[in-house]
């Protein structure tokens, strides 16, 4: 894995121990001090006490949504039940996303011991790590640490000589990107078909099997130990003010340095593209930059100084997403990206409801009708009210976000769209269309 | 559409907003069901509330219901299901603003830009709720064209057609199959624009475990599920000179095929559909009635022959086609409980083309007999190979409820004012212990009267056994019989006769007799009747008006029943006997679980 280092804008914390230990011997994390958090957590702290340290850290979840974690523990551990679980989600089906799986192989432990800490605050006894079928190495380094945890008394029965006792399993996903939403995994987990349930209930409240159930991401978990040994204090200082502490990012496409990074919340684009990334081979202009992956949008130079942060990149119609960051240069054609975008989430819908199963399908389609120059302009209103509807009418994340791409290509590039249009109308730039009916129309 | 009032009892009560309305609504409600409360209806497509048999479809897939939620607060409206979304306090509800409007056609036309619009010819046309849908939300242009599903249609079983084309993928048949009926045979196949239901691996519906009961068709909205259609057949026979053609209507068609031609639900006509059968022209119109006293008196012999004998007990009723075919492929290993008794139109239909043949001197080969059901499994039936050789071939073709009810149109007949005839005799007297056949609880009721006299050899004053009567899916009864006290249970609908066979076999239970109809609620909500579109009201008045027949019939007891006396004394001897086997029973057969 590349990962790009001696940058002062650089900051590791999910990353820590990523390239400096060696991920099949548990002795090198533990002389960098791991597990002492989970010895911190279970034998010096009360549950509510790891959920309120948590909490206050301001760790907000690095799989996308963004939701505080502090928050989803405390939630979990008050639900009355017998049987509680935790989940890691190791799916990570964007496209050009790598971070999950940069950690899982360099640094296992550090998600096994989080698990632990989590399982403890919310009451669970056992923990359930998905992962893609298609990381066979991480597979491999998440099987050994976890025999390793087992040896060496760090899962299994009374941990710590505590009567906490925690188990973690290991379940295999086929690589759905769908499968990555939490009641999708869930369901995929119970060996039932992998598609999202309506929410509510949340999984919180009914998830595996029924019972109360966390799910967090791979680096949310990566950031559990820091926050439990350093303190909430020190992780809150780190980021803006609504988000704290660092996100990973993987960097690819047009960029000259590709790689994972990792940089404290707040970043703005401009400074992770050439200040880290060492900005756009080949002499060639930036056109944009696509963040959220196939759930996000593209933002264009005018938004480059835009700090990295979740309310940030939803205000300027964009996502954090999990990470993947795909930079475009003035080659790439923006209309053609929009497509391989819808592309993308409408082979991977599950299929489930009509706006995302129909719809991406019918979105595809006039997208391909305009690269093929057979479009008109009432194809573009087309395109764009459904764009809108399917925004509004899909039942889980994926159909919700899946005409970001669309919808952020229209807005920031208009002309692109124009210009496979044969009818135009309309001068260059002029930019509003037309719209013969007046129901689905909105700016 | 609300759940009962009882449920919402204890429940506090909540103030919202539906159209800037207050609204005084129990906490815990849907916004679909606090919004019927309002007197404001909101589409709906995949949503199905049949509460009466447990059965909720809540995929909230098909996005039809969308309704706007205000949020003030972040300025940030939500659209969200109608159906599946729970009210909670303080809730602005828009049921008609723009943007509700505009997601809800968006899925209507969607959908539509993915269906076969072949209304004209579609099996469903008049019946399909999508069709419906489109007609209430004024839908006047499909914005977006494109690619639509193109897979064979599955005639393979002979009974059910899988049409996936116009499949809406509102998985109810899925909810069905799985949550009432335990066959887990319909489920969620492909992924994004393939996704649609069929069987594991899209098999032909044949191979899979299927056991044809029909329930699904019931339910699907559109003409993605429907009966094979065997109504070109009959007119055929009918046109042919050299056919006789006899036709018997089982006992819960004379309930329900007023519907096919809006009548009140629950009239009873059966007086009009023998003259509606008469002038289609059929040679003789028979009653199955007639063959289910025929069953009782064979079923209510075996059952003291295994009382008195130490048999197998429980004796299980064998008069559903769908059970048989669940029993064989889901308990093979209790394959000795089941009365070998065929059903009742198989066994009319053997005796008709033995004894009837033979006293009125017509030839077997040239006699068709069309069988009018309520069901769909009796299409298949009726093509096993042990019903199906040599003087069993007994029953040539089967028709639904349905089915008849559109050759009653195509024929011109307005079924409402024909007036009223009987009949054909001879074997054309029936018994209201036949009658009530037609429901759950009805084929134990019959063979209990029956038995009852035989056993104890005195008079039955009281013929209405009131706890093998009800609604519930899943009942346990004692009757008193003499000295002997019989355990009964009673289970309709497929996931209720798993409950009772697995105590049964795991031996947690005992009773003597068992009946089970694959139908929730019995043959009345078979699959092949008139569609209820999800309001199981009406199916219950359909079982008041078959304990209503039974009530106007002279004689309630099977083995009163003068013909079938007269059968018995001519041609077949003793009741049980080797003829009788030879005749009237068959054997099942271990199948595959797939
Ligand atoms: C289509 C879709 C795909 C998703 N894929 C992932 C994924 O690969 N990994 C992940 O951690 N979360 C993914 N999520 C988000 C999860 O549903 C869930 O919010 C997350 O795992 C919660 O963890 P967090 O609170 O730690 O972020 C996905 C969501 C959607 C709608
Ligand atoms: S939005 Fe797409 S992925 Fe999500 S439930 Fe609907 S069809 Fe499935
Ligand atoms: S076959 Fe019918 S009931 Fe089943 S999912 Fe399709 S439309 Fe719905
Ligand atoms: S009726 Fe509510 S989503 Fe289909």
């Amino acid at each position: 894995m590349v990962e790009i280092s001696n940058n002062k804008k650089l900051l590791r914390i999910a990353l820590r121990n990523c390239g400096l230990l060696n991920p099949e011997d548990i002795f090198e994390y533990i002389a960098l001090g791991g597990y002492e958090s989970l010895g911190k957590a279970i034998t010096q702290m009360t549950q509510d006490q790891v959920i309120d340290e948590i909490k206050k850290s301001g760790l907000r979840g690095r799989g996308g949504g963004g939701f505080p974690t502090g928050l989803k523990w405390e939630l979990t551990k008050k639900q009355k039940s017998q049987e509680k679980f935790i989940i890691c989600n190791a799916d990570e089906g964007d496209p050009g996303a790598f971070m999950d799986r940069s950690i899982l192989e360099g640094d296992p432990h550090s998600v096994l011991e989080a698990m632990a800490i989590g399982g403890y605050a919310i009451g669970a006894r056992k923990g359930l790590i998905y992962i893609r079928a298609e990381y066979p190495l991480a597979i491999a380094r998440l099987s050994t640490a976890l025999q390793q945890a087992g040896e060496n008394g760090l899962l299994g029965e009374n941990i710590f000589g505590t009567d906490f006792s925690f188990d973690i399993y290991l379940k295999y996903g086929a690589g759905a990107f769908v499968c990555g939403e939490e009641t999708a995994l869930i369901n995929s987990c119970e060996g039932k078909r992998g598609e999202p349930n309506y929410k509510p209930p949340y999984p919180v409240e009914e998830g595996y099997w029924g019972y109360p159930t966390c799910v967090n991401n791979v680096e949310t978990f990566a950031n559990i130990a820091p926050i439990i040994t350093k303190g909430a204090q020190w992780f809150a200082s780190l980021g803006t003010e609504k988000c704290k502490g660092t996100k990973v990012f993987a960097l690819v496409g047009k960029i000259k340095n590709v790689g994972v990074i990792e940089v404290p919340m707040g970043t703005t684009l401009r400074e992770i593209i050439y200040d880290i990334g060492g900005g756009i081979p080949g002499g060639r202009k930036f056109k944009a930059v696509q963040t959220g992956g196939p759930s996000g949008g593209v933002i264009g130079e005018a938004n480059l100084d835009t700090p990295m942060d979740y309310d940030s990149l939803i205000s300027i119609g964009s996502m954090m997403g999990s990470g993947g960051m795909i930079i475009m240069d003035e080659t790439d054609n923006m209309v053609k990206i929009a497509k391989f975008y819808l592309e993308f989430t409408m082979d991977e819908s599950c299929g489930r409801c009509t706006p995302c199963r129909i719809g991406t399908k019918r979105l595809y389609e006039i997208l391909n009708k305009i690269t093929s120059r057979k479009g008109t302009m009432a194809d573009l209103d087309a395109l764009k009210q459904l764009a809108y509807m399917v925004k509004d009418g899909s039942l889980c994340g994926l159909g919700q976000t899946a005409p970001n791409p669309v919808i952020s290509t229209m807005k920031y590039f208009w002309d692109e769209y124009l210009a496979f249009i044969k009818d135009v109308d309309h001068p260059r730039g002029e930019g509003r269309y037309t719209a013969k009916n007046k129901i689905g129309i909105r700016s | 559409m609300a759940g009962t009032p009882e449920e919402h009892a204890d429940k506090k009560n909540i103030g919202i907003k539906i159209n800037h309305l207050d609204l005084t609504v129990p906490e815990g409600i849907t916004i679909l069901e606090a919004a019927h409360k309002a007197g404001v209806k909101i589409p709906t497509l995949c949503h199905l509330d049949l509460h009466d048999i447990k059965m909720v479809n809540k995929t909230a897939s098909c996005r039809v219901c969308m309704v706007e939620l205000v949020d003030s607060k972040n300025n940030r409206n939500k659209i969200v299901p109608a159906c599946v979304t729970k009210v909670s306090e303080g809730m602005e509800i828009l049921t008609s603003s723009l943007r509700a409007i505009t997601t809800r056609r968006m899925s209507v036309e969607l959908l539509l830009s993915n269906h076969p619009n072949e209304c004209f010819t579609c099996p469903k046309n008049r019946e399909c709720e999508l069709q419906a849908l489109a007609a209430e939300l004024g839908i006047r242009e499909i914005r977006w064209e494109g690619e639509r599903m193109d897979y064979p249609k599955d005639l393979s079983s002979g009974a059910i057609v899988k049409d996936s084309n116009k499949c809406i993928y509102c998985r109810r048949c899925e909810t069905m199959c799985n949550e009432v009926q335990t066959c887990g045979i319909l489920s969620g196949i492909g992924r994004g624009f393939d996704a649609h239901v069929g069987p594991a691996f899209n098999i032909p519906m044949v191979e899979s475990s299927c056991t044809y009961c029909g329930q699904c068709v019931q339910v699907c909205p559109t003409a993605a599920l429907t009966e094979v259609n065997h109504t070109d057949k009959v007119w055929e026979a009918l046109n042919d000179p050299d056919k006789h053609v006899i036709v018997q209507t089982a006992p819960a068609i004379r309930v329900t095929i007023g519907e096919m031609f809006n009548m009140e639900p629950g009239t009873i006509v059966t007086g009009k559909l023998v003259t509606a059968l008469k002038r289609m022209g059929f040679n003789t119109v028979f009653d199955t009635d007639f063959g289910a006293d025929l069953t009782i008196m064979e079923e209510a012999a075996e059952l003291i022959y295994r009382l008195n004998n130490n048999k197998t007990l429980p004796m299980l009723t064998s008069c559903c086609p769908a059970w048989v075919k669940f029993i064989e492929h889901q308990f093979p290993e209790l394959l000795d409980i089941p009365s070998t008794c065929k059903s009742p139109h198989i066994m009319f239909g053997t005796i008709i083309k033995t004894y009837y043949a033979e006293k009125n001197g017509i030839d077997p080969d040239n006699i068709v007999i069309v069988s009018v059901m309520p069901c769909i499994a009796k299409k298949a039936e009726t093509k096993r190979p042990e019903l199906t050789k040599d003087e069993h071939n007994n029953v040539d073709i089967v028709v639904t409820t349905r089915e008849l009810g559109l050759m009653i149109k195509e024929a011109g007949l307005d079924f409402e004012s024909l007036p009223d005839s009987e009949y054909d005799k001879p074997l054309g007297e029936t018994t209201g212990a036949s009658v009530i056949f037609g429901t759950t609880g009805g084929v134990i009721e019959a063979a209990i009267r029956t038995a009852y006299e035989w056993i104890t050899g005195g008079e039955l004053k009281k013929v209405e056994f009131e706890q093998l009567r009800g609604a519930a899916g899943l009942r346990k009864a004692t009757v008193q019989v003499g000295d002997k006290t019989l355990r009964i249970g009673i289970a309709s609908g497929l996931g209720n006769a798993r409950t009772l066979l697995e105590e049964i076999r795991d031996g947690k239970a005992e009773y003597e007799a068992i009946e089970i109809m694959a139908c929730p609620g019995g043959c009345i909500a078979g699959g092949g009747q008139p569609y209820h579109h999800g309001n199981f009201e009406i199916v219950k008045k359909r079982q008041e008006a078959i304990y209503q027949e039974d009530r106007n019939k002279k004689i309630r007891k099977s083995h009163e029943n003068s013909e079938i006396l007269k059968l018995y004394k001519e041609y077949i001897g003793e009741p049980f006997n080797d003829t009788a086997h030879r005749l009237l029973h068959t054997h099942y057969e271990e199948r595959e679980r797939i």
